[in-house]
């Protein structure tokens, strides 16, 4: 059996490195508009989708097609948050958690309606290609997407750190009233934040499709784990989200091999429920954006 | 719906009673049939509307209740032979003891608001991934009653007028029991706990108490509809009973028709369940659309109707009488 | 009645409290005073049990209280009011106090009678069935009091009841707050009016940076160069003395 725990949480790290990611876009949103968004789920199976039709019709490879989808939802989320979510739940905080989730509803269903439940999958033959670390065999897509996840995660902190409009972020994050007052215009930061957001679980979708499937419901399945990861790392924090997001797939790769296929996933609710519970500010303590 | 508040309410509960009423005049069965399961789904939307309406405390888990009570039900039934009728009850208990148990433990770590509303769909999910698991839940294939229609059996699937009006009847009474706890006093201790927790510690309320009653009571509900469930379509498995589809439906109804008002989960519940089968029938039965329809018409609330139905009606026609009752 | 000894409260390095003791005798209006972030408001906190003390003990009528939950010591007949005012919105005038009086009155129609009497007492009946959130700030210091009231708690903690009021305003909760005294109750109150100190406090307790630097009558009190130097300032008890308006 030990033989088996390295392999599997090598394999598990690279699938919480996906989890990372998807986290990665949702923590900024919390972040900075105190938004749970739920319909990130469903933005990811779009990003799926995007990718998918991509290759399908047009035989673009999905790593490539990562140059044109990213930007696309990069204005998705924008539009999103400018045209439906704020004006539509006018400042309530409940009202928001509920608005998103409406709007995972809409997206889930007319995805199931025009699309159909029927999984679809993309050959890449490459992603499939096996590379050996540390004895084990992990599959090259989901080194690739490790990688990226780091990559990503660094890159955001750059911005975030480094530059105008990060600085901005932070800022409307802080105190929106003295952001406003400082001549920033907040409902335009919120639109590029929850955009950012939405271009990095439209990133995660494209390098996730080599290596996975999409169906209309694959949003729900991974819009959950999206929330243990970011109250896990601490709502709002990027390295938090990353650790979180890692951890949390060592978690389900380790549960599944002593628990089995179906009950692996009960590892990963479980650690939301505690966390919730006695630690909700997240395993790392505070905000930091 | 002791005191409705204005014309406007009257004329809603009258038209919702004449509607009811009717269904048993009309033409074809299938009014019947779609308002069965409309009410099955009403007692559901009257079961969140106890915390997250009188309460104030959005659950995003109810299935947790309601698939419990199925589960409860069922199991004693197909794998212990129970009595069904005992069953039944036992459903209602555990859906109870789910509630009880979920609110205690999250409220005795002050969890509101979103991290509640997150909390209750994480124990609605780790309930649906063992029910799907373990054996005596039927694991993957669910469990399935024996076709038995009769009294001793709780089954009266041959007789639809039968089963609507034992629909009926039940929807009244957990309507009464609403009415009856609006007026309590617990009602009024749930309600300033909504309002505003520490003047309602400070007021002598023991707010922990009222909370986790408040979902025991909604968790009884809850499994109440789920044993329901399980009589009428005699087979559940986790996706259906545990499922976040169950968990929406349980919100969507009480928003709409007005969060806090007895009338209101039944208005919205009907009214969304008209609307989706008529866009079903325009649409020529188009798999998920109603869920899009319910989605859009959800937002719309938020945003225009904040009191829901009942809470618009109020402002139409308004009696000169005290404020802040409604039905 | 109340007896509170030796309350010690740190947050983090911040000591909120040190050692403050006072006593407020049954049916006694006393009064808390001090300058801003004295500490006042987080001595009420630690009486009415929304917080634990580090050390020290609080006894109710010989009973002692420390750490029992806010519920628990209403019950026990002591209620306290907040400093930021706390209506139930949703509700009218009458309602919100009966949510004070279903602590002694478990029935519906039982409640809302004596709901409508105190809020009489009050002054409030006409308006009784307005939702609270229309109210004045007055008349939200009012319902404040009056739902305390309803608890039939004979103690009650008033923290900062005048802040934000007129003087006319203030004349006549102080007044009112006279009269529900004559009816049996007792008063400790936070307060930075002066009127009101003046006129309705027999005793009254100052805190500094949360020691209690000094306990009199407010006419003592004003004289006293430690209580004017603890609101105006270090040298300035000497400086008032020099210029003869001590």
């Amino acid at each position: 059996m030990s033989s088996l725990i390295l392999p599997a949480m090598l394999n598990g790290l690279t699938m919480g490195a996906v989890y990372a990611l998807i986290a990665l876009g949702l923590t900024l949103i919390y972040g900075v508009l105190h938004i749970i968004n739920f319909a990130h789920g469903s933005l990811l199976m779009l990003g799926l989708y995007a990718a998918y039709f991509l290759y399908h019709f047009f035989g673009l490879d999905p790593y490539l097609a990562i140059i044109v989808v990213v930007p696309a939802f990069f204005v998705l989320g924008y539009v999103l948050q400018r045209g439906i979510i704020a004006p539509m739940s006018a400042g309530s905080e409940q009202n928001v958690l509920l608005v998103t989730l409406a709007l995972a509803l809409a997206i889930d269903n007319l995805a199931l309606y025009f699309w159909t439940s029927n999984t679809r999958t993309v050959d890449i033959a490459y992603a499939y290609d096996t590379v050996e670390v540390l004895g084990a065999y992990l599959t090259l897509g989901r080194v690739i997407a490790f990688g990226a996840a780091l990559a990503v995660a660094a890159l955001m902190w750059l911005f975030m750190t480094r530059t105008r409009t990060g600085a901005a972020i932070r800022a409307v994050a802080i105190e929106k009233r003295g952001a406003e007052i400082v001549g920033i215009d907040v409902g335009h930061t919120y639109a590029i934040c929850f955009g950012i957001g939405t271009a990095c679980v439209a990133l995660a979708a494209c390098l996730l499709l080599p290596t996975f499937y999409v169906t209309p419901q694959v949003g729900y399945t991974f819009v959950l784990v999206a929330f243990t990861t970011v109250v896990m790392g601490g709502m709002g924090s990027l390295p938090g989200a990353l650790a979180a997001g890692l951890l949390l797939g060592v978690i389900e790769a380790v549960g599944g091999l002593f628990l089995g296929e179906s009950l692996g996933q009960i590892g990963i609710f479980l650690a939301f429920i505690l966390t919730l519970l006695f630690k909700p500010s997240g395993l790392l303590g505070r905000r930091a954006v | 719906m002791i005191k409705p508040q204005s014309l406007g309410q009257v004329a809603l509960i009258g038209l919702t009673t004449a509607y009811l009423l009717a269904v048993y005049f009309l033409p074809s069965q299938v009014w019947m049939g779609f308002t069965i399961n409309a009410l099955a789904m009403a007692i559901v939307a009257l079961s969140w509307n106890v915390t997250g309406g009188f309460g104030g405390l959005s659950s995003f888990g109810h299935a947790a209740m309601y698939g419990t009570g199925a589960y409860a039900s069922a199991v004693l039934q197909v794998q212990f032979g129970v009595n069904a009728w005992v069953s039944f009850g036992a459903g209602i208990l555990a859906g109870a003891a789910m509630g009880a148990f979920i609110g205690a433990l999250s409220f005795r770590y002050g969890l509101k608001g979103s991290y509640f509303a997150l909390v209750t769909l994480a124990f609605a999910e780790v309930l649906r991934i063992c029910a799907s698991a373990f054996e005596i839940t039927g694991a993957g294939r669910g469990l399935q009653l024996t076709l038995e229609p009769g009294l001793a059996t709780l089954q009266f699937n041959n007789d639809r007028t039968l089963t609507y009006t034992l629909l009926l009847i039940t929807v009244a009474i957990v309507m009464g029991l609403t009415t009856w706890m609006k007026y309590s006093r617990f009602g009024a201790h749930l309600v300033a706990v909504r309002e505003n927790e520490d003047a309602a510690r400070a007021l002598g309320i023991d707010t922990y108490r009222v909370k986790v009653t408040a979902m025991a009571i909604s968790g009884a509900f809850g499994g109440l509809a789920g044993a329901i469930y399980l009589q009428l379509w005699l087979f559940i498995d986790s996706t259906v009973v545990y499922g976040v589809s169950i968990s929406v439906i349980a919100l969507i109804g009480p928003i709409i028709g007005g969060a806090g008002t007895v009338w209101g989960p039944l208005v919205g519940t009907l009214g969304l369940h008209l609307l989706g089968e008529g866009a079903k029938t325009l649409l020529h039965d188009a798999p998920g659309l109603n869920f899009v329809l319910y989605a859009v018409v959800l937002i719309a609330a938020l945003r225009f109707l904040p009191q829901g139905l009942m809470g618009l009606a109020g402002r139409i026609g308004t009696f000169r009488r005290k404020g802040g009752d409604d039905a | 009645m109340l007896e509170v000894r030796n309350l010690t409260k740190r947050f983090g390095g911040l000591v909120a409290l040190s050692d403050a003791s006072l006593d407020v005798p049954e049916g006694a209006i006393v009064g808390l005073l001090g300058p801003n972030g004295a500490g006042k408001t987080t001595c009420f906190t630690i009486i009415a049990g929304f917080t634990k003390a580090d050390t020290g003990s609080v006894r109710l009528n010989g009973q002692d209280i420390t750490g029992l939950p806010p519920h628990r010591i209403c019950a026990l007949g002591m209620v306290r009011t907040f400093q930021i005012v706390q209506p139930f919105a949703g509700l009218t005038v009458e309602e919100n106090i009966a949510v004070g009086a279903y602590l002694r009155h478990r029935d519906r129609r039982e409640a809302l009678a004596e709901a409508r009497r105190i809020g009489k007492q009050l002054g409030m009946a006409s308006l009784l069935d307005r939702p609270a959130a229309a109210l004045t700030i007055a008349g939200r210091k009012r319902l404040e009091i009056g739902r305390a009231l309803a608890t039939g708690a004979k103690l009650l903690l008033l923290d900062e009841v005048m802040a934000g009021l007129i003087p006319t305003e203030v004349s006549e909760i102080v007044e009112i707050i006279r009269k529900i005294r004559e009816d049996g109750h007792t008063f400790l109150m936070i307060e930075h009016v002066m009127q009101a100190v003046m006129s309705l406090a027999e005793t009254a307790y100052v805190l500094n940076y949360g020691k209690m630097i000094a306990q009199g009558t407010p006419q003592q009190l004003v004289q006293d160069p430690a209580v004017i130097e603890a609101y105006l300032g270090h040298g300035a008890a000497s400086r008032l003395q020099e210029t003869g308006r001590a």
